[in-house]
């Protein structure tokens, strides 16, 4: 996998590849399978995708009921309401919630690049997607580009909340939903980096705190906020704007951060919204059911 | 790691290192065991510990053991499934030092005839996992590719003798690392590969004179 942006963008400019491609063939050569068959394992994760937003069940609470219907009621606020997020937005926050909820349900879904994170990308793709009328081959190049997103962080820094708190998962999914978005809208690879490089410091030392240890409060609304964060910084690129900081030095400077995190703040469930008087409180009521 | 461990993988929730990623762990112990498990005792390290329970890790290291897959929608019932197939589950609290990755768990497994093995694994993040120690002496790998543990007297040849057979059956070696306990003594070799090993080359090695045990994990 590649293991920096600097690598992807030159082997796209040597090559004359797109950044999906230049995925993909690495892919394949690490891999020893066919352009083909990596196509098509690809295109089954994005069809994994979209069915974890289609299976949603609104009457699902989670086992320790701090979450669910959440989504279904954003939905019908959003019917009824000229929301202030506007129309596509309203959609994307939507999709968030519904597959993130049905995570913490123990339903099936797509770690993307972690579970907790898992509502982001779908938020962002299956809404482009049905805004745009795009095949679901295209979306699959799309989560080519996503995939080597997450591979330079991973390689990097680290997609684990416990080792890089909550940056390290949704901010690494906004990254990703951000290139994927700005891939979609026909932004060329500079404008992917600079994407990723504005998400990922957007959400820069965000820390990873939830109540009761459990991948609910403040994860399920935090893969909101990943994903409006992907659709504005891919705005950004797509405008031009550049990131003043290398997308690899952001990734740099994200790994350290999650290192300076006291470990109270990384997925431990003892600091931060986890340690306020009524996260505790929500903890010991969950102890004492059991 | 490649890009479907990034994408991916397609589970049952809520987390990836905490969920699916024991229930690689628990998948992994129970085919280096390599045989029906009867008990298992369970440590449980740093986040594993702190978090585990809320996040059903218990539940997916038991679901691990008796062989589910990440995406199987019986990890929430695995503890009722091993009462079920007669695996005893025990848990425990335990600090395995600060060298050790935060998502830790040690497992010995006991078999049908007093057999028993011990492991610690560590899940990495997105479903990710390495086992970081086997029967007390230092390893490492992933689970991804089919591995071959071979446990030997540390003495010469050993690593010519293993190397040969895979030639000669055209497997590529991915990764090699070897350990002993000193000189002399207990040695360890864990060689990832490209390629399965097929059942009668690993008998073969099995009775080797100074080979102790063989063990071997196919990801398929």
């Amino acid at each position: 996998m590649f293991t920096s942006f600097k690598d992807i963008i030159r082997v796209c400019e040597e090559r004359s590849l797109p950044f999906w491609k230049a995925v993909l063939l690495d892919d394949c050569r690490e891999s020893d399978i066919s352009e083909e068959a990596s196509f098509e394992k690809m295109k089954s994760i994005y069809l994994a995708m979209k069915e974890s937003d289609a299976n949603y069940d609104p009457n699902l609470r989670s086992a320790s009921k701090m979450v669910g219907r959440d989504a279904e009621k954003l939905r019908l606020y959003q019917q009824d309401h000229q929301m202030l997020c506007g129309g596509f937005s309203s959609r994307v926050m939507v999709r968030a919630l519904r597959v993130a909820e049905s995570n913490a349900c123990m339903k099936r879904i797509v770690a993307a690049p972690t579970a907790g994170s898992c509502g982001v990308m779908p938020a962002v793709l299956v809404t482009v997607q049905e805004a745009r009328g795009l095949s679901d081959e295209e979306m699959t190049r799309a989560l080519y580009v996503a995939s080597g997103i997450g591979g330079i962080i991973a390689a990097r820094a680290s997609l684990a909340g416990a080792e890089g708190g909550c940056q390290a998962e949704i901010g690494s999914a906004s990254a990703m939903a951000a290139g994927a978005a700005v891939y979609l809208s026909g932004g060329d690879e500079h404008a992917i980096a600079d994407s990723c490089a504005m998400a990922l410091s957007n959400l820069m030392g965000l820390v990873c705190d939830p109540v009761a240890g459990l991948v609910e409060v403040p994860c399920v609304k935090r893969n909101v906020i990943g994903a409006m964060n992907a659709i504005s910084s891919a705005d950004l690129a797509l405008a031009g704007i550049r990131s003043q900081i290398p997308a690899d030095e952001v990734v740099d400077a994200m790994k350290s951060v999650g290192h300076m995190m006291a470990p109270q703040l990384r997925e431990t469930g003892q600091g931060g919204l986890a340690a306020t008087p009524t996260g505790q409180r929500l903890c010991q009521e969950l102890m004492e059911e059991k | 790691m490649n890009i479907f461990d990034i994408v991916g993988p397609v589970m049952v929730g809520p987390s990836s290192s905490h969920t699916a990623g024991a229930v690689k762990i628990g998948n992994v112990c129970r085919k280096l065991f390599g045989e029906e498990i009867r008990a298992a005792e369970i440590y449980l390290h740093g986040s594993f510990a702190a978090t585990g329970k809320g996040h059903g890790t218990d539940r997916a290291l038991v679901a691990g053991l008796l062989g589910l897959s990440v995406d199987d929608e019986r990890i929430p019932d695995s503890f009722a499934l091993a009462g079920e197939q007669g695996m005893d589950v025990s848990f425990h609290t335990i600090s395995l030092g600060e060298d050790a990755h935060p998502n830790s768990a040690k497992i010995i497994m006991h078999g049908e005839e007093g057999r028993s093995m011990e492991a610690v694994g560590a899940s990495l993040g997105g479903g990710r996992i390495v086992i970081d120690e086997i029967d007390g002496l230092r390893v490492n790998f992933s689970g991804e590719f089919p591995t071959v543990i071979i446990h030997n007297v540390d003495q010469p040849g050993h690593v010519a003798e293993v190397t040969s057979m895979l030639q000669h059956k055209s497997i590529n070696i991915a990764t090699m690392q070897l350990y002993r306990t000193g000189r002399g003594g207990h040695a360890v070799m864990v060689i990832e590969c490209d390629q399965e090993v097929p059942r009668q080359s690993l008998e073969w090695l099995s009775k080797l004179e100074g080979v102790e045990k063989v063990g071997y994990y196919s990801p398929n």
